[in-house]
């Protein structure tokens, strides 16, 4: 064993990059000039040298099996010399300095079930998290929802008809492993009801000053109950946000009938024009209905057809609200403003509408 | 074996539609790994229930590593015993994503013998992800990543593995070499990268230029966003064919312009740079026509978060402008100073915005020496509640003050 843990390496770290580059990114690294989107899914950068990249960019389900990333290296050695990349909103790109390769490469990619597109004024994939596939905090799944989502804009992704760039993300908890926070659009998995406490099992598994110490509003407090030393949930404090789920086993939330997917939007991470924003809520409760979740893919569908609409060129998501003002977004979308809508946490006084800058 | 997979009729509603079916793929990692076909089982059930069935994490991982791997449990393993362990792997991505099909293959060879064989191409934070293995597994996947020269990324309170945009390799936008950048951090910091011994995670994403392809400035602790201090660049013989093109440079480009610094006289765009915020969008629209200036570097930007614990964050700028070159001297002296003050000050689970949020800006720059400079807000404060440290005396002279 020892002999063995001596021969074992550790920390040694990524794969350097350099030796999965093609060697027209080799060549040109650093060298590129400008880049035009061609069509919709596909971009040629140019390079002072005069070298063309064609890219070449498929939705991806995220979730992939070995077989599919084996029939992606099938297409990546017959069309780019066996080099692929991935984005960092889980689509594939292939790279080719052969213009004549992209048209092939498409059909494949659509014969295989992967549309091409989400480049320029389109709908990129949604950014999402595990779901009920996974994840133990879940208060929806990841996978479906965006599956039924981007089945029903499947069109806003294969073309480019949307005034500006529109980014949809999905957190199945509040946790938010996806960065759904500063979305256009942001699909949220939320609980409404306090964790349901373990007493009998919930000493041996949790310490309790550190699950005391995990509530954002002091509302979990040391009690022993019906023997056992436990907590207490003062229910009235709790805003469900899981926290204390995540530092303790014996305090979970998820509930079939009240957990679902309240709707934010008009974040965004750009700096160009406006600076990066957060997302708002616009819904803040639809059922979860599997496996296609009806309601979720209508609102966010209203939602993207109703800023298609409004919104002047390359004004996102955010802009456009901000110009016309959130009174007109409620009216417009027909989302009924209630008192969930006014935040209460921190700092929540920023948000309160101190002008009179208001339209009728 | 595709006979043996469960009774799914809910799932097999999502094997319909033009997006690429998540439920397809793992019916076919199924065909081989009996670990699918409970997968589909558990998962049709949480379907049918409208709730999840994994436990928390346990413990697991491999040796002489503190992070890189999440323990998974079914909450029903006698129901779906071959998901009664279902880990996950971390395995930190070579930067910017770019692989080879040689060793993309490798790695579904490993992932087929020892786990699941479903991943995920990538997870939030970067990794590639394989999804679902044993606890005996563990080992035997590490031990054949090691062979292929992959090694696992990040979990827990440590530096989360660091990811970064396609950068120089493909987009003439980038204000550094986030490749490079990212690599080279990644390298310098795998011992806080797999033995966590923070307060909480820290993350680190490297953005070429202010478009954060990465989403740098809302996803992590330290976001690197390239810029450039000097003019934009620009070829006025190719902003005159965008507009004889069809451009509505008023409309489309002059008029969203946040600096408000630029103007049209129908021949030559003027900008004045001394006003340009480096937002972007002219040269978004125009490509072939601006370019960022010469003089490149990032702005260091500290402390976005999601909203756990204490609510959502974005950074905020720390370091205006920095040349980014290796070795990045004077930047990593300061992120171990700011790993100090934390680590040493900061509470259980508090990220470093959170901190920041509870000690104030001002004396956290004191503590990892910083100066304070009007960049880094949006505006001074506008409450008079100030906590004064320097004051005069009434044995002072004239000229002193003790301060």
């Amino acid at each position: 064993m020892a002999e063995a843990m001596q021969e074992r390496r550790t920390d040694y770290g990524p794969p350097h990059y350099e030796q999965f580059l093609p060697p027209v990114v080799k060549e040109n690294y650093g060298k590129w000039k400008y880049h035009e989107i061609v069509k919709p899914g596909v971009m040629v950068h140019v390079s002072e040298s005069g070298a063309e990249l064609y890219t070449v960019r498929a939705a991806s389900g995220r979730l992939i099996s070995i077989d599919k990333i084996r029939m992606y290296c099938d297409l990546a050695d017959k069309y780019c010399d066996g080099y692929v990349r991935f984005t960092s909103r889980h689509n594939i790109e292939f790279l080719t300095p052969k213009k004549e390769n992209v048209d092939p490469l498409i059909k494949d990619l659509k014969d295989m079930g992967h549309p091409v597109g989400g480049i320029g004024n389109a709908i990129s994939a949604i950014v999402h998290t595990q779901g009920w596939v996974h994840c133990h905090s879940a208060a929806t799944d990841a996978s479906g929802v965006v599956k039924a989502v981007m089945d029903d804009l499947i069109e806003y992704f294969e073309e480019r008809k949307l005034p500006g760039k529109l980014r949809i993300a999905l957190a199945c908890c509040l946790n938010m492993c996806g960065a759904v926070h500063c979305s256009d659009i942001a699909i949220l998995g939320i609980h409404r009801r306090p964790p349901r406490i373990d007493h009998a099992n919930l000493k041996k598994v949790c310490e309790i000053p550190n699950l005391s110490a995990s509530c954002p509003t002091a509302a979990i407090r040391p009690a022993e109950v019906e023997g056992h030393p436990s907590v207490e949930v003062l229910e009235e404090q709790c805003m469900f946000c899981a926290n204390c789920y995540t530092v303790c086993p014996a305090m979970p939330l998820a509930d079939p009938l009240n957990d679902g997917v309240s709707i934010w939007v008009g974040g965004k991470v750009s700096n160009a024009r406006h600076e990066p924003m957060f997302s708002k809520l616009a819904i803040p409760f639809l059922p979860n209905n599997p496996p296609r979740w009806p309601e979720v893919t209508e609102a966010v569908r209203n939602l993207v057809e109703l800023w298609a609409k409004n919104a002047k060129k390359y004004e996102r998501m955010g802009e456009w609200i901000e110009r016309i003002g959130w009174p007109k977004f409620f009216k417009m979308s027909g989302i009924e403003f209630e008192k969930v809508h006014i935040d209460d946490f921190k700092h929540a006084g920023l948000t309160f509408k101190r002008s009179t800058h208001l339209t009728f | 074996m595709a006979d043996k997979l469960p009774n799914t009729p809910k799932l097999d509603e999502l094997e319909k539609g033009k997006w690429p079916s998540f439920v397809k793929e793992i019916k076919m990692a199924a065909k081989k790994s009996p670990m699918c076909a409970d997968l589909l089982g558990q998962l049709e059930k949480s379907y049918t229930e409208k709730v999840g069935y994994w436990k928390h994490g346990g413990i697991v991982g491999v040796m002489g590593y503190g992070g890189g791997v999440i323990g998974r449990y079914s909450a029903l393993p006698k129901e779906f015993p071959n998901v009664s362990h279902f880990h996950t792997m971390r395995v930190n991505q070579p930067a910017g994503w770019y692989y080879n099909t040689e060793a993309l293959r490798k790695i579904c060879d490993i992932w087929e013998k020892h786990g699941s064989g479903i991943t995920n191409l990538h997870g939030s934070t970067g990794d590639l992800v394989l999804l679902g293995t044993r606890t005996e597994e563990l080992e035997p996947i590490f031990d054949e990543l090691q062979k292929i020269n992959f090694d696992i990324g990040g979990s827990g309170s440590d530096v989360r593995t660091p990811s970064c945009c396609c950068g120089q390799s493909r987009c003439e936008w980038a204000c550094y070499d986030t490749m490079a950048a990212c690599h080279d951090f990644t390298m310098e910091y795998q011992d806080e990268l797999h033995r966590p011994a923070f307060p909480y995670k820290f993350k680190f994403k490297f953005s070429g230029c202010p478009n954060d392809c990465v989403a740098s400035i809302a996803r992590s602790d330290m976001s690197l966003i390239g810029t450039w201090r000097d003019s934009i660049q620009q070829d006025d013989a190719e902003v005159k064919a965008y507009v004889d093109g069809g451009l509505d440079i008023e409309e489309d480009v002059i008029s969203r312009c946040p600096g408000k610094c630029m103007a049209w006289d129908g021949k030559k765009l003027e900008i004045d740079n001394s006003f340009c915020r480096r937002c972007m969008h002219c040269i978004n629209v125009m490509p072939k026509a601006l370019r960022p200036g010469k003089d490149r570097g990032a702005t260091i930007l500290l402390g976005s978060k999601a909203p756990i614990v204490e609510g959502a964050l974005l950074s905020s700028v720390l370091i205006p402008f920095i040349k980014m070159e290796a070795p990045y001297q004077e930047l990593k002296d300061i992120i171990e100073r700011i790993w100090d003050v934390w680590s040493e000050e900061g509470k259980n689970r508090e990220r470093v915005g959170e901190f920041i949020q509870r000690v104030g800006m001002g004396n956290f720059l004191e503590a990892i020496e910083v100066e304070p400079v009007a960049e880094m807000v949006a505006h001074p404060r506008e409450n008079p509640y100030i906590f004064y440290e320097e004051f005069f005396e009434e044995d002072d002279d004239e000229e002193g003050d003790k301060g």
